[in-house]
């Protein structure tokens, strides 16, 4: 049986340097390609030797496709692509493409720049890189050889994310990367039609989370910064770059634009600028009503948010900073905490998860006075808010895409094991289908039931048509005749006639004879006459023939009369019918014959 | 365009040869028609040419006399014709003449039927089947035919092609037997069909076909069944279910709907759940298979049964509240949702504390086996309506709670969080509709603090439609504390502050939120008034629209609360008398202690119970009786008694505000009565004719005047019935009764007089034509006599008819008034610009500036096509400006509110002047005419005939007009 084996290199039972290789049909795919942020080291990207110890990856992948531009995704690239060394293609969405290597390079420039690491991936590789990227469009099926093709669907998430359904032949697996059942301010909700495929790849960040409606979130939100707004006070939010930044942007221009609102919200520039400027061009990739009202205004080009400069964290009057980086950590945001937080009037709004040992992580759990580098100490006296702000499926997210794709077999990747298992015994429960949750380097293989297209010639098709009973039991299976020839690499189904001439063959009649004694006076011609007489009354509608040479002829049914040699009142009946009407001759003889016999004892006692 | 006209040049040329008389109108020739087709057809060589003329044949109309002939050319064709897309278009062609208005299409119905059996082309086949559904539709009253076309639709149901299968299904929905028992339908059909079946189940048996287009059908056609009034066997629900799980769409759509009829139909019947032993009414079964379309791949199918959910009112309570259900887990441990969180917060007696990290934190741990991932059944519907991506689907759920809360108070309350959540929706359109669906529910609920907190911060909106709609909806809400009417007023306030437009709106909503609330205001006065137990405080000033807006709130509290004016201080007693006299209608009348009622309007209003409505329309009838009594216009004292009786209705108009319509209707109509008999009362009459050339100045204002009041009588007013229309149109043809006389008598001009003659007459002709029904109730009338005097009067001379017309006039008596049930006058009042400004509008002239107007219209009749806003410059100058469709808003039944901008411009002035601003009601007497219910189709109107009467057209000024002081500037060099 033919097998689809799956095999996670990172974000099997774990988040973070997502990497999975799929062999489905003699094809091997490898799905994202990303970074781990929890580590330094070798461990930080995908292990490739396990594909090959030495040598380029070219000739082992006949394909790498990447979901979405989150470097625990797309990491690992130039990586792999440059150093490692691969010359496929590689696969993305549009946007993914263009924001991709902004983020490359500002990783990059982080790690090397910054930590002074060596032996790391340059510029020109992320551009080298960047030039075997094939884009995808939505929807669109992209052949990726003769048999190998890959169709993306909408993922929510982020800007350009993507699942990608891979099919060959009749197989079919798809990946969901990281995805968004519940659509937000700036990006719909994952969709996927019911393709029905043999595995379905999700991601499984909150296997074990239902949350609650994002309304409430959004206007816990917009309240808060509202009244602080209205205090007089200022607001930091740190955020990372890209993705929630942009949303939360639009809930605010959105909000502010209501309410008439008129103090400043200024963004912090750098890599965020450039990124704007992509979602202004792809609308397309946004959801319902910035996609309406994009010709009016795209709620990209912001009225009220403006750049930021370091001078106005001074200015008086109430303000709202988005900067970056997310967790309080280093960078601007930090710089503007600290001349913020000794006035109680202002507060600062966490939007996500902060990491252990991170000043956002401490004020968070309400740690009031912080020891900076150089002994100094700061009070934290604003207000210090949390407020949490994803882009993942959760639990009943992850069983909605589910119920939509029908799928046969479910893999979930990208989510801890503990909660894996949860969910894993969920799906088995409710969909009665077989779950898997491989570890890194641990291969899943799955036995597919293929179907095997046969063509089928159309006379043959309409000819068997015709034989059976009314159409409406299209579901039903219906056997049919013909002939099955296997002819370089392709099945056809023929008539028989049609193969015949096609292999060359002569055709071979098969007939069966039967000899029948009857008690008959008369002679042999006028036995013959009177069955034909006989036949004749009984079997009205079938073309019976009294030939001259001494035959009648039923159809393709032969009677011939003979005198017996020992007695000429014993006639022998000689009936000879083909292979194919072999029912037929059957009923001549039960129904036709007795009543020839009968009828000429009676007259002859 | 081009070739419609030519082809319309080449009918007309082949006309000639065949009509003998000249063709005086294009009409005549038409039996010609279908010669000509045949002409065409027969010189067409290819089939590209055939389709062309067929084309081109299809843009004309044919008269229903004409029709068989046309068919019957076209069968011949159908015959020879070898090309399927020519055929097709035959067959298309059948369809469209049997539609024809006045052909029964029954004498084709045989050759229809005939083409069937040798076409073997499918399209064509179902094309055919089409027309065959046309004609089933056009005759609805012959069973046999039905019986024969349902018999085809059977025959051809195993066909191969789709869309065969598709019409004949549609053919079987439209036309199968809903009444006829099942024996009744084998006579006929037995033969064909060898056995028992009917409709329905021969429907359900393509809900399985292979193609979707076809399993749609099938479920279109049981519902057909079912609008046609079938009853749908309870079988079907099974089947039905089945397909929700379709692959496509719109099969997904049309099943929703078949199983939402199946519910309506059956909900009390049992069915059992599958995988259980347990049992469950079938309307909780069906509204929770449909509940879980909500979640749906397809945006369609989710606006489909977010809607119909809407509509399950039968529902059990349990599984209704399942809806908005939705457990929270984090890391598989419960979690509250923020709307539980709130609630507890509130309840606690602690309110917004700020919020803490991890305040949301997770609770007790999860038994992972009690944790439904996959809702079953109805769980949590609308959480996840509500939260679609487009917005289409929360605008149906938002409508869908809407409906379900209004039939059930505590499904209400619960669905409160929900819904004050969609204020916050990202389009407006959503926002609005929510606000609106809370004030229809709010009747069932009481909002808590925090509820009217988050309520409460909409009023800032930039959108001037959520405030209003949020206004209105606060005059409608119950609140729990007396702090809530602080937070209420106090929202309010900046409201008006950052809004100040918004002024009547607010106050308005005070008003009702006081009256509402007496008690609640009551320990709230002295701080509202700010008055201190021993010093006094500063009087606040008058002209301030925030402090009118507390006294509104204090005063309609007060009204319902005796012992609160003793809270007030002395300028509060005087603010009040002022208030009362310019805001009457916010500020209720009070019962003052050491106060008289110091008018004696109070009187009137303070106790409009129903029985004072009855006294006064008793009255309204009661001088309507009394003027009937008047038998003569000549009658002496009819004028006094005319006079008096107009008086007396005008002022009960003012005062009853209830039947101001009614009265004022009545009251114009006396004054044309009175104007008329005045006019026929002059001396003139008696006069030679030479010498009144220059008094009868007096009845030809008179007659102009009439006429006027009769287009207002006629179009100003709504709820009037055909016969008081009648009894304007009367009077109107009086008034031109009294113009022809007063034209015969000054003019000398005998070529005009007969014009207006002829003229004249013809109104009276088409009065006839319009009112037939009408006229045994107008008997001894002017008319009445007049059409009596008809045939003389269209024979005789023009100076006789005026004569006649003289002494008809003078001799009819007056025609009695029935006042109609509902009778309201169109009215509008401007509310910006108010016209109080000093300050005029300075622009440069030459270029324009915007006013703002913004104006409340009650009871006019599709406004957008009849209001109009007219502005008139010093110089007499006067501009007409249509507002766009988009200005007018309705926020309540009968009225309407036009929110617009005009343009002025004007040359430079030395001086700042006033302009006037008024709204028109335009109106034409061809648009509201009774008997033209019928539109002409596009191809008729094609031969425009010209309308029988003239159309008049006119504006009548029904608002007050308000200055606006404004001052042009000389551009600057």
């Amino acid at each position: 049986m033919p097998e689809i084996k799956v095999t996670p290199l990172g974000a099997g039972q774990d988040v973070g340097r997502s990497c999975i290789l799929v062999s489905i049909g003699g094809k091997n795919i490898m799905l994202d390609c990303g970074m781990h942020m929890g580590y330094n080291d070798d461990r930080r990207f995908p292990d490739f030797s396990y594909i090959t110890q030495n040598g380029r990856l070219t000739d082992f992948l006949d394909c790498l496709i990447i979901s979405h531009f989150h470097l625990d995704h797309c990491g690992a690239l130039p990586y792999m692509s440059e150093m490692v060394g691969y010359d496929g293609p590689i696969y993305m969405t549009h946007p993914t493409k263009a924001i991709c290597p902004i983020l490359l390079e500002d990783f990059r420039k982080i790690t090397v720049d910054k930590k002074g690491e060596t032996n790391f991936f340059t510029s020109q590789m992320i551009k080298d890189c960047m030039k075997k990227v094939i884009p995808l469009n939505l929807h669109q099926t992209v052949q990726v050889d003769d048999e190998l093709e890959i169709k993306a669907y909408y993922a929510g998430h982020v800007l350009g994310a993507a699942m990608v359904h891979i099919k060959v032949g009749s197989e079919s697996v798809v990946y969901t990367g990281d995805y968004n059942m519940t659509p937000d301010r700036h990006l719909g909700a994952a969709w996927i039609d019911k393709c029905r495929p043999d595995i379905l790849i999700s991601e499984s960040t909150y296997a074990t989370t239902i949350r609650d409606s994002k309304r409430c979130r959004e206007r816990d939100f917009l309240k808060k910064v509202h009244e602080s707004i209205e205090r007089g006070g200022k607001v930091l939010i740190p955020v990372f770059a890209l993705g929630r930044a942009q949303e939360l942007c639009i809930l605010l221009e959105t909000f502010w634009e209501r309410m008439n609102l008129k103090a400043p919200i200024y963004f912090s520039t750098g890599l965020t600028e450039k990124a704007n400027h992509y979602y202004k061009l792809f609308i397309t990739w946004t959801n319902q009503k910035i996609r309406k009202t994009f010709v009016q205004r795209n709620m990209f080009e912001f009225k009220h948010i403006k750049a930021f400069d370091r001078s106005y964290a001074d200015n008086p009057g109430p303000m709202v900073v988005f900067a970056t980086p997310g967790m309080l950590h280093a960078g601007q945001s930090l710089q503007i905490f600290k001349k913020w937080a000794g006035n109680e009037k202002n507060m600062v709004i966490m939007p996500g998860y902060c990491v252990q040992g991170t000043i956002g992580h401490k004020i968070l759990n309400g740690q009031r006075k912080l020891e900076m580098e150089g002994r100094a100490t700061l009070d934290v006296k604003l207000q210090v808010e949390y407020m949490s702000f994803s882009a993942h499926a959760d639990a009943k997210g992850i069983m909605q895409l589910i119920r939509m794709a029908e799928p046969r077999n479910m893999l979930l990747v990208h989510g801890e094991a503990v909660k894996m298992e949860f969910l894993k015994g969920k799906i088995e429960q409710e969909f009665s289908i077989d779950c898997y949750m491989p570890a890194n380097g641990e291969t899943t293989t799955v036995t597919t039931n293929p179907s095997v297209p046969v063509d089928i010639s159309l006379n043959l098709l309409k000819r068997e048509m015709a034989l059976g009973g009314p159409l409406p039991d299209p579901k039903k299976p219906r056997t049919m005749h013909g002939t099955l020839i296997m002819k370089e690499n392709s099945l056809k189904l023929v008539s028989s006639e049609q193969a015949l001439k096609e292999l060359g063959l002569n055709e071979h009649q098969l007939r069966f004879t039967c000899h029948v004694q009857l008690q008959d006076p008369h002679s042999d011609a006028d036995t013959l006459h009177r069955i034909y007489t006989h036949l004749k009354s009984v079997l009205k509608g079938y073309t019976i023939q009294h030939l001259p040479d001494g035959t009648v002829i039923v159809e393709s049914i032969v009677i011939k009369v003979s005198s017996s040699a020992e007695d000429s009142n014993t006639k022998v009946l000689l009936l000879s019918w083909s292979y194919q009407v072999k029912t037929w001759t059957l009923f001549l003889e039960a129904a036709a014959l007795p009543g020839v016999t009968t009828k000429l004892s009676s007259r002859h006692p | 365009m081009a070739q419609l006209e030519k082809k319309r040049l080449y009918v007309r040329r082949l006309d000639i040869p065949h009509e003998e008389t000249p063709a005086k109108k294009l009409r005549l020739s038409k039996p010609s028609k279908s010669a000509a087709l045949h002409i065409d057809l027969c010189k067409a060589t290819n089939s590209t040419d055939a389709l062309q003329y067929l084309l081109q044949f299809a843009r004309k109309p044919v008269e229903a006399e004409s029709v068989e002939g046309v068919v019957r050319i076209l069968l011949e064709h159908y015959y020879k014709e070898t090309d399927n897309s020519v055929r097709l278009k035959i067959a298309s062609l059948l369809g469209l003449l049997s539609k024809t208005q006045g052909f029964s299409p029954d004498c084709i119905v045989d050759d229809a039927i005939n083409t069937l059996s040798n076409e073997k082309s499918h399209q064509v086949l179902a094309q055919l089947l089409e027309t065959l559904l046309i004609i089933g539709t056009q005759l609805p009253e012959s069973p046999a035919l039905r019986l024969r076309l349902v018999e085809v639709a059977y025959k051809h149901l195993s066909d191969t092609y789709f869309g065969v299968r598709n019409k004949c299904l549609q053919l079987l929905g439209c036309l199968g037997m809903v009444d006829a028992p099942l024996g009744k339908e084998n006579e006929g059909a037995g033969t064909s069909l060898g056995g028992l079946r009917d409709v329905q189940s021969i429907i359900s048996d393509y809900f399985g076909d292979q193609d979707p287009r076809v399993r749609t059908a099938a479920l279109k056609a049981m519902l057909q069944l079912h609008e046609r009034g079938m009853k749908i066997h309870q079988i079907i629900y099974d089947q039905a279910c089945r397909l929700l799980t379709d692959d496509y769409e719109q099969v997904r759509s049309a099943a929703v709907q078949m199983v939402w009829v199946l519910s309506q139909l059956y909900p009390e019947s049992i069915v059992p759940i599958p995988s259980s032993n347990e049992e469950i009414r079938l309307v909780d079964d069906a509204f929770g298979k449909i509940s879980h379309m909500v979640s749906d791949g397809s945006w369609m199918v989710r606006v489909q049964a977010a809607k119909t959910l809407g509509s399950m009112l039968q529902v059990s309570p349990h599984f209704l509240e399942q809806t908005l259900d939705k457990k929270l887990m984090s890391d598989l441990r419960r979690k509250r949702t923020a709307h539980e969180r709130a609630k507890e917060l509130f309840a606690s007696g602690e309110f917004s504390s700020g919020r803490k990290w991890a305040d949301d934190a997770p609770k007790e741990k999860l038994d992972t086996n009690t944790v439904n991932l996959i809702a079953s059944g109805a769980c949590g519907a609308f959480v996840h309506g509500l939260e679609d991506e487009m917005f289409e689907v929360r605008i149906a759920a938002v409508e869908a709670l809407c409906q379900l809360a209004r039939s059930s108070p505590s499904f209400a309350e619960k669905c409160l969080d929900f819904l004050v959540d969609m204020f916050n929706d990202e389009i407006e359109e959503v926002r609005l509709q929510s606000i609106h669906v809370l004030r229809e529910i709010s009747t069932h609920i009481t909002l808590r603090e925090d509820q009217l907190d988050t309520v409460l911060a909409v009023l800032e909106d930039s959108s001037r439609d959520i405030r209003e709609a949020l206004h209105e909806l606060l005059c409608y809400t119950n609140v729990s504390t007396k702090e809530c009417i602080q937070l209420a007023l106090l929202e309010l306030l900046k409201n008006l502050n950052k809004y100040p437009t918004d002024r009547n709106s607010v106050w308005k909503c005070l008003k009702f939120l006081g009256s509402r609330h007496p008690t609640l205001v009551l320990p709230l006065v002295p701080e509202l008034l700010s008055t201190h137990p021993y010093f006094d405080t500063p009087e606040p000033d008058m002209d301030d629209p925030a402090y009118i807006a507390v006294l509104v709130l204090v005063f309609n509290a007060a009204k319902s609360c005796p012992t609160m004016p003793a809270l007030f201080s002395d300028h509060t007693f005087r603010h009040y008398a002022y208030l009362r006299d310019s805001l009457s209608h916010l500020v209720p009348p009070l019962r003052l202690p050491g106060r008289k009622q110091v008018y004696g309007l109070d009187s009137v209003d303070s106790g409009p119970g129903s029985g004072s409505v009855e006294s006064a329309q008793l009255f309204l009838q009661q001088s309507l009786n009394r003027v009937s009594t008047i038998q003569n216009l000549e009658a002496p004292g009819a004028q006094d008694l005319l006079d008096l009786t107009t008086r007396d209705l005008l002022r009960l108009g003012e005062l009853q505000t209830e039947l101001a319509g009614a009265a004022d209707f009545c009251a114009t109509y006396l004054r044309c009565q009175l104007l008329l008999m005045k006019a026929l009362q002059e001396k003139l009459w008696n006069m030679a004719v030479p010498l009144c050339l220059k008094q009868n100045v007096t009845a030809t204002a008179a007659a102009q005047q009439i006429l006027e009041e009769t287009y207002k009588l006629e179009f100003l007013y709504s709820g009037l019935e055909s016969r008081q229309v009648a009894t304007i149109h009367h009077v109107r043809l009086q008034a031109k009764a009294l113009q022809l006389v007063l034209t015969a008598r000054t003019r000398q001009g005998l070529d005009l007089l007969i014009g207006s003659c002829e003229k004249f007459l013809q109104d009276v002709e088409s009065f006839q034509r319009l009112f037939l029904t009408e006229l045994p109730h107008l008997q001894d009338s002017f008319v009445d006599k007049l059409l009596e005097l008809m045939p003389r009067l269209s024979s005789c001379k023009p100076v006789e008819l005026v004569k006649i017309l003289q002494t008809t006039l003078r001799q009819s008596g007056l025609l009695q008034l029935r006042l109609p049930e509902q009778i309201h006058r169109a009215t509008a009042t401007i509310i910006e610009p108010t016209g109080e400004s000093d300050n005029p509008l300075r622009f440069t002239s030459g270029l324009v500036v915007a006013l703002d107007i913004d104006a409340t219209l009650e009871h006019v009749q599709d406004p957008q096509n009849t209001v109009k806003v007219q502005v008139l410059y010093p110089d007499g100058q006067s501009h007409v400006i249509h507002p766009k469709p988009g200005d007018f808003r309705k926020p309540g039944p009968h009225r309407h509110r036009l929110i617009t901008q005009v343009y002025l411009s004007h040359t430079a002035w030395t001086e700042p002047s006033q302009i006037e601003v008024r709204l028109l009601l335009a109106y034409s007497s061809s648009s509201t005419s009774l008997t033209s219910p019928s539109k002409l189709g596009w191809s008729e109107s094609l031969e425009s005939l010209p309308p029988a009467e003239a159309a008049v057209e006119g504006t009548i000024p029904f608002s007050k007009a308000v200055k606006v002081f404004i001052m042009p500037k000389p551009a600057r060099r």
